[in-house]
């Protein structure tokens, strides 16, 4: 039940503020300052998902094989690899450090 | 092509977070903003409650506002319209229809990207959620390690100067710091104030605001 809360919250939420966008007046939010803020908010909510992903298990902070996957991301993506191909080191390099450690 | 691969990840992660599929591809037909669902069931997943889960999903999903903004005075849709087109309003339709040099070009690139993306993203979510339910352990495939490289992804394009850097910096201690002491969903919704910090920092810097802001959006009025 929780988790169509959560569901129907997201989808609602998500939802209105496509809506506000398209209905509000040009000019209300061109204000640099929240052009600006609102560049930076998905910048500082990815780092910290990214981190809390690759390092937590529920509310303990882990280094697992997640941490080498996240890393063979990073690698990737410093190669400018497609992004199939990031996402597939991740997973790729995951799966294959938790075989060799068990 | 991004897009339905992103849409089968989205599949295999929020399966293997413990949605069932037809929450999986509820998510996608009715949220369909690829950032705020991975956060929301990453959240839920962590042990966040259904309120701080979709807070984070939904702080992600702000900068479409921004996106319809701009596309309103592109596609110079009736009020009546808007609604219908407000669902597509997301990274990619604003990418197309911004890169159209006529109005008539920009409704086609936008209805057409929208309409395609739609059908592909909600398609390869069910095709990513039965996978996953087919595979059964997840995790043994390291498929729990796609939510994160995805962010990382959507992240690194995003780190352009010192600004964005700072940001993200503040973000992954405030993140993992507060983890173990505030209640789950929360530490994501506070690091989220590391923007607004190093704005404020950076006007206070410049000792006003409005010469840090950087206006990267092309001015056009058409």
């Amino acid at each position: 039940m929780n988790i169509w809360i959560a569901i129907g919250l997201t989808a609602v939420g998500c939802y209105a503020v496509k809506l506000v966008g398209l209905l509000i007046p040009a000019g209300a939010l061109e204000r640099p300052l929240v052009q600006r803020l609102a560049a930076l908010l998905p910048v500082a909510l990815l780092a910290a998902l990214t981190a809390q992903q690759a390092f937590a298990d529920g509310r303990e902070l882990v280094l697992d094989a997640r941490a080498a996957g996240l890393a063979a991301a990073a690698v990737a993506l410093l190669l400018r690899a497609p992004f199939l191909v990031v996402v597939a080191a991740a997973v790729l390099v995951t799966a294959g450090v938790r075989a060799l450690t068990g | 092509m991004a897009v339905g691969l992103s849409g089968f990840a989205f599949g295999v992660t929020s399966a293997g977070s413990g949605l069932t599929v037809l929450q999986t591809c509820a998510l996608s037909l009715l949220v369909f903003t690829g950032a705020s669902q991975f956060a929301l069931v990453g959240a839920l997943a962590g042990g966040g409650n259904p309120f701080t889960a979709a807070a984070g999903a939904f702080f992600l999903g702000v900068r479409n506002a921004f996106y319809g903004l701009r596309l309103s005075q592109l596609l110079a849709l009736p009020r009546a319209v808007r609604p219908f087109a407000a669902q597509w309003v997301i990274d990619e339709t604003t990418a197309v229809a911004l890169a159209q040099p006529t109005r008539r070009s920009v409704r086609i690139g936008f209805t057409v990207t929208g309409l395609t993306l739609y059908v592909l993203w909600n398609l390869t979510t069910l095709l990513g959620a039965l996978g996953a339910e087919a595979i059964g352990d997840t995790d043994a495939w390291g498929l729990d390690a796609a939510g994160p490289a995805v962010f990382l992804a959507l992240l690194a394009p995003m780190l352009r100067s010192t600004t964005e850097r700072a940001v993200a910096g503040i973000a992954v201690v405030l993140g993992l710091g507060l983890l173990p002491v505030l209640p789950a969903g929360v530490p994501v919704l506070v690091a989220a104030l590391a923007a607004p910090a190093v704005l404020w920092a950076e006007g206070r810097r410049r000792g006003r605001t409005d010469a840090g802001a950087q206006d990267d959006m092309p001015e056009e009025d058409r």
